[in-house]
C-alpha cells in the first residue's frame, strides 16, 4: 500500500502520491486575490460568483481555493453560502474545497458544510502551540487535512534554517501530539519575492527550493504548497518576466519536492518557450547564482518591456537553422516562409521523405504534445497542420519523381477513412478531427460527405485502413451509423468505429450501435479525444485491452441507461393532448401577403451585426459565451485571433460578395386540428404534422405540441408560417480553392462563416416577418443581444429539431416554399439541406407559443402520429428513432 | 477474544432486518403506546424505535430469532433514536431512554447467547441512521443553499444518542444507512466528542448507502470519495449496505475492499422493491448471490438490511462459515 498517501474528495477522489503530478489549486474564488470575484460577493451575486467557481474546474483545477476574508463581509454568513451552493453543482463540487482563512470560525464554518474532505488553508504556530493543537485536533475530527504555514511565534521563516526550524516542529507535535495522519499535512514554506535590489532578499527562492527538498526528505508524508505569483511582486507591469518566472519558479520547485500550489495558470510561460536569454538572467536570479543577478534581469526587463508594446515583429527566429525554423513556423503557425524554407531543407537532406520525418514530425510532435497538454487550442493547431500541408504539398513533386525510382514506403502512425454519412452534408467537425489526426502522423482518407455505407465499407478494405470515423449531425444520420456498423458485422470485419458528430452520444453509440458491432465502436467527443483514442485502438501492445475496456464499458454505459430509463414515466397520448395549450384568438393577425415570396441576393452587410459568434467558438472548440470569452484568462488570446481572422474573412467575402444568401418565406391560412396543422393552399388542403410531449408533468402543466399554437377551426381562421433561407450560394468554389492551397484553416472557417451568416439570415428574416411581412409586431424594437436571447414574440421551430423532431416534415415544407427551385436549397434522403449553411422552419405568430422539446414519446403516439401522416408505424419508429420512449 | 482479534479469523454475520420482522406481528396503535405515553397527544403508530419500551417482548424475540439464525452481531432498535428524527412523533425527550432501553434489551439477549456458546460471543451494534434530515443537500428546490439542518444540530442531536447507547451497554456504534456523508461526519465527530468526555473508545462501523446505478451515494459522491470521507477515524469496519441486492452492491464492495485498509462491511437488502414495495429475494437466492463475493475475499462483515429475516441470516450465516474473511 502507499504510504501515507494524500487522499482528498469532493464528489470524486482526488489522491495525492508521490508519482503524481502537480497539483493545480484554482485561486479565482478569492476576496482577497480577485477583485471581480469579492464584488460579485458582496453584491450577493452568487450565481456568477458560482460560474468563476465552474470557470476554474473546467480549466482544469483540481481544487478550489475559497477564501471569504475582507473587512466588510460576513465571512462565516458567505463561506457558508457559497459551500452550500457549490454542493449543489455536481460539476464544482466533484473538485475537493481548500478553505482559505487567517480566521479560525470561518475555517470551521466550512468545515460543518463541506461532505468531503477538505483541505484547510492554514495553521501556523504564530499564536502558539495551545491553538496550533487545540485547531489541528479539531480539523483531525471534521476529517480535513491541514495547509501548515511556516510561522511561530517569533514571525514568518525567512531563511533555510529557520523553515526547517518551523516545519520539523510543527511536523513533530501534528504527527506525535495530535496523532494527525503524516500525509494530511502540507507544509507552506513561504515563497517570498525575489530581484526587490534588497540584499536579505536575494535567497528567497533558493531557501524555499532547498527548504522544500528538505521537508519531502526528512518529514515523511507531508507535502509542500505555495502561492507562486508572490515570487515576481517587484515585477508587476511587466507580464513578460514574470511569466517567465513563474514558470522557471515552477520549474525548480517541482524539482525539489512541490507537489501543490496556487497558479494562476494565464500568468505562466511554457518553461522551453522562455527565450534562453531571459531564462538564464531569472534563474540567475531565482538561484541566486551571481553577484549582479538582479541588475541584469532588470536590465533585461526594461528591453523586454519596450519590445512586448511594438507588438511583437520579431523575425529573430529567422536567423536560426532551418531545422529551428521549420519547427518555428509550425507552432506558430506561419506560412510566410514555408515553401523557402522547405526547399532549403531539402537541398540540405538527402531525400524529400527525410525533410517530412526529420525536421517536420519533430515540429509537429512538439504542436501534439502543446496541444495534448493543454498548451494549445484548436485554431492553433489547424494553422499548424496548414503550414505542414504546404509543406508537403511543395515536397510531393520530388517525392513522386523518388517514387518513380524506388518504391515508397510511409512511416505513418496508421491509416483513419473519415466519411459523413449518408444523407448528411455536415463536415466541419469531421475536417476538424481529420486535420488533428493529421497532426498526429496519421494518414487520413476523407471521403467527404453523403458518402453511402458500401463505399465506405469498399474504401476501408482496399486502403486496409486502420480506423473508420463515422461523421453526422442531423438524427437521421445516427440511423445510417448504426446501419454501417450492422454492415460490417455481416461482413465479419473488425475495423475500429469511430462516431462523432453534434447529434451523437455516448449511450447512443452505446446503446444503438455497439451492440452490433463486435469490433471497437467508439463515441469520439471532440476533436482533442480522437488522438489518444485511435493511438489506444490501433496499438500493437494495448489495442486488445483496449477494445475490452471500451466493450465493458459501454456495456456498462448500457446498463446504465437501462437502469436510468425505468424511472421516467409517460402520460397517454389522449390525456396529454387534454392537457394542450390554446391560443387567444385576439391575437390573430393577417399577414401582408398569402402564399410565398422570394429574396434574390439579400445584401451580406445587413447580416453581420445578427450573428451570434458563441456557437462560431464552439466550432473551434473553445467554449465561453461571446463576447466575454475574448477576455478568457486562458483561452482568450486565441479567440481574440480567430475571432480577428473570421472578421477579416467577413469582410472579403461581403466586399467581394463571395458567397450569395437567397430566402423565400410564405404565409398561409390555417388552423390546429388536433396535433396537426391544416393548410388551405390556394384551396388545396395541405397538413402539417406535430409532435406532442409525452413525459410525465405535474397536474396542471401543459403538454407541448406546435400545433397548439395555432387557433382551432372553431375558433377563427388563422395563419402558419415557413420559411428557409441560406447563405452557402457559391461556397464550393472557396472551398476548393482553399483546399487546393492545403489550406484547411480558411476552408474550416469559410464553410463556419457561412453556417453563422445562415443563422444570422433566419434570425434577420425573423424580425422582418415579426415587424413587416407579417407584421403582428410592428413596434418591436430588440438589440441582437436580446434577439439571441430570443425575447420576442412567436417562434420559428426548425423540423427535425428538438420541438418538432420528425425531418421529414422538411418535405412538404419545401414543396409549398417551392425551395429548391426559389433558391436552390435541396434536400438529401436523410432531409439535410444542401448548401449545408441553411436553416429552414415554420413561424408561429402567438405571443403563448415558445421553443420547448418533445423528449420521448410512447407507442401510443407513434402508432397515431403513423396513421395520420398515412405513414407505417416502421418508417416513423425510423425516423423518431431518437425519440423513442421504448424498446422497438 | 475481541472482536478486532475474531475478524481475523472468521467472517462475522450481522443480524438481518428490523422492521420486516416487525411488521408480522400487525401491531396497532395501542402497541406503541407506554404508560407514560398513553395520553400522547399525536399518532404513534409506526414509530418503530418505540416499541423497545412499549412491546420489548418483541424486539428480544427479534434479536434472539437472529442470535439463533447465527448471527454474531444484532443491531439495537435505534435506527431513527434521535431527537431530529423523533421529532416527527413529538418525542424528543425520550430519546435517551429509547436508546438506553434498546441497548440494554439487546445486551440481555447477546449476554444469554454468549453464556450459552462461549466459544461463539455475541456482540451488540448500537445502530446509528441518517435521521430523516440531510445537511449537504437542500429540501428546496427554489434555494439550493438551503438546508433544513446543520452539522451543529447533527451532533448535539448524535451526541445524546452515541451516550444513551453506550451506556445500556452497546459493544459497537455503527452509523450506517449514510446517504449523505455530511451527516456521517457529524455522527462520527459526535462519537469522538463523546469518546473524549468518558475517556474510553468504542469500535466504529461505518455503512455508506448507494442509491443509484452509476454507485453514488444520494449526495452525489462516488464510493471511493464517500470512503475518503470517513477515513479519518479508525474504523472498525467501512461497508454498504440498503438500497441495493446483494450483487448490485458488489462492484462498490470491490472499490472500498481494494481502497481501504478497514474491516469491509456488507448488508443488503433482499434485492430491491416489487410493485407492491415487498422485496422477494429468498434466502437461498441472496446467500448465493453473496457467496459470490465472499469467494473473491471482499468481506469481513456480513448480513442483511431491508426485506432479510432469519431464514435469510441463517444461510448468510452457513454461507460465510465456508470462506475466509478478507486479509
Amino acid at each position: 500500500m502507499n504510504n501515507y498517501t494524500l487522499k482528498l474528495s469532493g464528489l470524486e477522489p482526488l489522491i495525492v502520491t508521490p508519482e503524481s503530478n502537480f497539483v493545480n489549486v484554482g485561486e479565482r474564488t478569492n476576496v482577497t486575490g480577485s477583485a471581480k470575484f469579492l464584488r460579485l460577493i458582496k453584491e450577493g451575486n452568487y450565481d456568477e460568483a458560482l460560474s468563476i467557481a465552474r470557470e476554474q474546474v473546467e480549466g482544469g483545477a483540481q481544487i478550489i481555493d475559497v477564501n471569504m476574508d475582507e473587512g466588510m463581509l460576513d465571512g462565516v454568513e458567505a463561506m457558508t453560502r457559497f459551500l452550500n451552493l457549490i454542493a449543489a453543482e455536481p460539476d464544482i463540487a466533484r473538485v475537493p474545497v481548500m478553505i482559505d482563512s487567517s480566521k479560525w470560525p470561518i475555517i470551521e464554518a466550512g468545515l460543518k458544510v463541506v461532505q468531503g474532505k477538505c483541505v484547510v488553508n492554514s495553521i501556523s504556530l504564530k499564536s502558539g502551540e495551545e491553538e496550533f493543537i487545540y485547531q489541528a485536533k479539531k480539523i483531525k475530527r471534521y476529517g480535513a487535512a491541514a495547509i501548515v504555514m511556516a510561522f511561530d511565534e517569533v514571525g514568518q521563516a525567512d531563511s533555510y534554517e529557520r523553515r526547517i526550524e518551523i516545519c520539523e516542529r510543527a511536523y513533530r507535535i501534528l504527527v506525535e501530539k495530535v496523532k494527525f495522519y503524516p500525509g494530511d499535512i502540507i507544509f507552506d514554506p513561504n515563497i517570498f519575492p525575489v530581484g526587490t535590489g534588497m540584499e536579505e532578499h536575494r535567497k528567497n527562492a533558493l531557501d524555499f527550493f532547498n527548504a522544500t527538498k528538505w521537508i519531502r526528505t526528512n518529514l515523511p508524508g507531508a507535502h509542500v504548497s505555495g502561492g507562486v505569483s508572490n515570487v515576481s511582486f517587484s515585477f508587476r507591469g511587466n507580464n513578460a518576466v514574470r511569466e517567465a518566472m513563474h514558470s522557471a519558479f515552477l520549474y525548480h520547485a517541482i524539482q525539489n519536492g512541490m507537489d501543490m500550489g496556487i497558479v494562476n495558470p494565464s500568468m505562466l510561460e511554457v518553461y522551453d518557450d522562455i527565450p534562453k536569454d531571459l531564462l538564464e538572467r531569472v534563474e540567475d536570479v531565482l538561484l541566486d547564482r551571481r553577484e549582479d543577478a538582479t541588475e541584469r534581469l532588470l536590465d533585461f526587463a526594461e528591453s523586454v518591456k519596450q519590445k512586448g508594446k511594438q507588438e511583437k515583429v520579431d523575425e529573430e527566429w529567422r536567423s536560426r537553422p532551418v531545422e529551428d525554423r521549420l519547427s518555428h513556423a509550425l507552432v506558430k503557425g506561419i506560412v510566410d516562409y514555408i515553401d523557402a524554407d522547405t526547399e532549403e531543407a531539402r537541398q540540405k537532406y538527402p531525400r524529400p521523405l527525410d525533410v517530412i520525418e526529420g525536421p517536420l514530425m519533430s515540429g509537429m510532435n512538439i504542436v501534439g504534445d502543446l496541444f495534448g497538454s493543454g498548451k494549445m487550442f484548436l485554431p492553433q493547431v489547424v494553422k499548424s497542420a496548414r503550414v505542414m500541408k504546404k509543406a508537403v504539398a511543395f515536397l510531393m513533386p520530388y517525392m513522386e519523381e523518388e517514387k518513380r525510382a524506388s518504391g515508397n514506403m510511409s512511416n505513418a502512425q496508421g491509416k483513419v477513412l473519415m466519411a459523413t454519412v449518408k444523407g448528411d452534408v455536415h463536415d466541419i467537425g469531421k475536417n476538424i478531427v481529420g486535420v488533428v489526426l493529421a497532426c498526429n502522423n496519421f494518414d487520413i482518407i476523407d471521403m467527404g460527405v453523403m458518402v453511402p455505407t458500401e463505399k465506405i465499407i469498399a474504401k476501408a478494405v482496399e486502403e486496409k485502413v486502420d480506423a473508420i470515423g463515422l461523421s453526422g449531425l442531423i438524427t437521421p444520420s445516427l440511423d445510417e451509423m448504426v446501419g454501417v456498423a450492422k454492415e460490417m458485422e455481416r461482413l465479419g470485419l473488425k475495423i475500429p468505429l469511430l462516431i462523432g458528430g453534434a447529434t451523437t452520444s455516448r449511450v447512443h453509440t452505446a446503446v444503438k450501435i455497439d451492440p452490433h458491432y463486435s469490433g471497437s465502436v467508439v463515441h469520439v467527443i471532440d476533436a482533442s479525444k480522437s488522438v489518444p483514442v485511435v493511438q489506444s485502438l490501433i496499438s500493437k501492445e494495448h489495442g486488445a485491452a483496449y477494445h475490452e475496456k471500451m466493450k465493458a464499458d459501454y456495456t456498462q454505459y448500457r446498463e446504465e441507461y437501462k437502469n436510468r430509463k425505468r424511472d421516467k414515466n409517460f402520460t397517454p397520448i389522449n390525456r396529454a393532448r387534454e392537457a394542450s395549450v390554446s391560443v387567444n384568438k385576439a391575437n390573430i393577425v393577417k399577414p401582408t401577403f398569402l402564399g410565398t415570396k422570394v429574396f434574390e441576393d439579400f445584401p451580406l452587410e445587413d447580416l453581420r451585426n445578427y450573428i451570434d459568434w458563441t456557437p462560431f467558438f464552439a466550432t473551434w472548440e473553445l467554449s465561453g459565451r461571446f463576447p466575454k470569452i475574448l477576455q478568457d484568462e486562458i483561452i482568450g488570446k486565441e479567440a481574440t485571433k480567430l475571432f480577428h481572422d473570421a472578421n477579416e474573412m467577413l469582410d472579403k467575402v461581403i466586399i467581394e460578395k463571395l458567397l450569395g444568401a437567397k430566402a423565400v418565406i410564405g404565409f398561409w391560412p390555417a388552423n390546429r386540428n388536433g396535433d396537426d396543422v391544416v393548410l388551405d393552399v390556394n384551396g388545396k388542403t395541405e397538413v402539417f404534422h406535430f409532435i406532442r410531449q409525452q413525459n410525465e408533468k405535474a397536474d396542471g402543466q401543459n403538454y407541448h405540441c406546435l400545433a397548439d399554437y395555432v387557433a382551432s377551426k372553431e375558433q377563427a381562421t388563422d395563419y402558419i408560417g415557413g420559411f428557409a433561407v441560406t447563405a452557402g450560394i457559391g461556397i464550393e468554389k472557396l472551398v476548393e480553392a482553399f483546399e487546393k492551397d492545403h489550406d484547411d484553416y480558411n476552408s474550416i472557417m469559410i464553410k463556419a462563416i457561412a453556417d453563422r451568416l445562415a443563422e444570422a439570415f433566419a434570425e434577420k428574416m425573423h424580425e422582418l416577418v415579426r415587424k413587416e411581412y407579417w407584421g403582428y409586431d410592428a413596434t418591436e424594437s430588440l438589440s441582437s443581444e436580446d434577439l439571441i436571447k430570443e425575447e420576442y414574440r412567436g417562434i420559428r421551430p426548425a423540423p427535425g429539431y428538438p420541438a418538432c423532431p420528425d425531418h421529414t416534415e422538411k418535405g412538404l415544407l419545401f414543396e409549398l416554399l417551392d425551395a429548391e427551385k426559389a433558391i436552390g436549397i435541396h434536400l438529401t434522403e436523410s432531409y439535410a439541406m444542401y448548401p449545408a449553411a441553411a436553416v429552414s422552419g415554420y413561424y408561429f405568430s402567438h405571443p403563448e407559443s415558445k421553443y420547448f422539446g418533445v423528449g420521448k414519446i410512447q407507442k401510443d403516439q407513434v402508432v397515431d402520429y403513423a396513421k395520420r401522416k398515412g405513414e407505417t408505424v416502421e418508417f416513423i419508429e425510423k425516423w423518431l428513432a431518437p425519440n423513442l420512449g421504448y424498446d422497438n | 477474544m475481541s472482536i478486532r482479534e475474531i475478524l481475523k479469523e472468521r467472517i462475522l454475520v450481522l443480524d438481518g432486518a428490523m422492521g420486516t420482522m416487525i411488521q408480522r406481528h400487525k401491531l396497532e396503535e395501542e402497541d406503541f403506546r407506554t404508560p407514560a405515553l398513553k395520553d400522547h397527544p399525536h399518532p404513534l403508530k409506526g414509530n418503530n424505535d418505540l416499541l423497545s419500551l412499549s412491546r420489548p417482548d418483541i424486539i428480544k424475540d427479534i434479536h434472539a430469532q437472529y442470535y439463533a439464525a447465527g448471527a454474531d452481531i444484532c443491531e439495537t432498535n435505534t435506527f431513527s433514536g434521535t431527537t431530529i428524527a423523533q421529532a416527527d412523533y413529538h418525542l424528543e425527550h425520550i430519546v435517551y431512554e429509547l436508546n438506553y432501553q434498546s441497548a440494554k434489551i439487546a445486551r440481555e439477549v447477546a449476554d444469554e447467547f454468549t453464556a450459552r456458546e462461549p466459544h461463539k460471543p455475541r456482540f451488540v451494534a448500537g445502530s446509528i441512521g441518517p435521521t430523516n434530515r440531510t445537511a449537504s443537500l437542500s429540501p428546496d428546490v427554489n434555494d439550493p443553499g438551503y438546508r433544513a439542518v446543520t452539522y451543529d444540530d447533527l451532533v448535539i442531536a448524535y451526541k445524546e444518542q452515541v451516550k444513551a447507547l453506550i451506556d445500556g451497554g452497546v459493544d459497537i456504534l455503527l452509523v450506517e444507512t449514510i446517504f449523505d456523508t455530511l451527516n456521517a461526519k457529524a455522527a462520527l465527530f459526535a462519537i469522538e466528542e463523546v469518546f473524549d468526555e468518558i475517556g474510553k473508545q468504542y469500535p466504529i462501523m461505518v455503512s455508506g448507502t448507494i442509491t443509484d446505478a452509476s454507485g453514488r451515494t444520494l449526495s452525489g459522491q462516488t464510493t471511493e470519495a464517500f470512503l475518503i470521507s470517513v477515513s479519518h477515524i479508525p474504523l472498525l469496519s467501512v461497508g454498504l449496505n440498503c438500497a441495493l441486492g446483494a450483487s448490485a452492491l458488489r462492484p462498490y464492495l470491490q472499490v472500498l475492499a481494494g481502497k481501504s485498509e478497514f474491516n469491509i462491511s456488507a448488508h443488503p437488502n433482499a434485492g430491491l422493491p416489487n410493485e407492491m414495495g415487498q422485496y422477494d429475494e429468498s434466502p437461498e437466492f441472496m446467500s448465493e448471490q453473496i457467496e459470490v463475493f465472499l469467494k473473491e475475499g471482499l468481506i469481513n462483515i456480513i448480513g442483511g438490511c431491508c426485506g432479510t429475516t432469519p431464514p435469510h441470516i441463517k444461510a448468510i450465516a452457513e454461507v460465510a462459515a465456508k470462506y475466509k474473511p478478507r486479509g
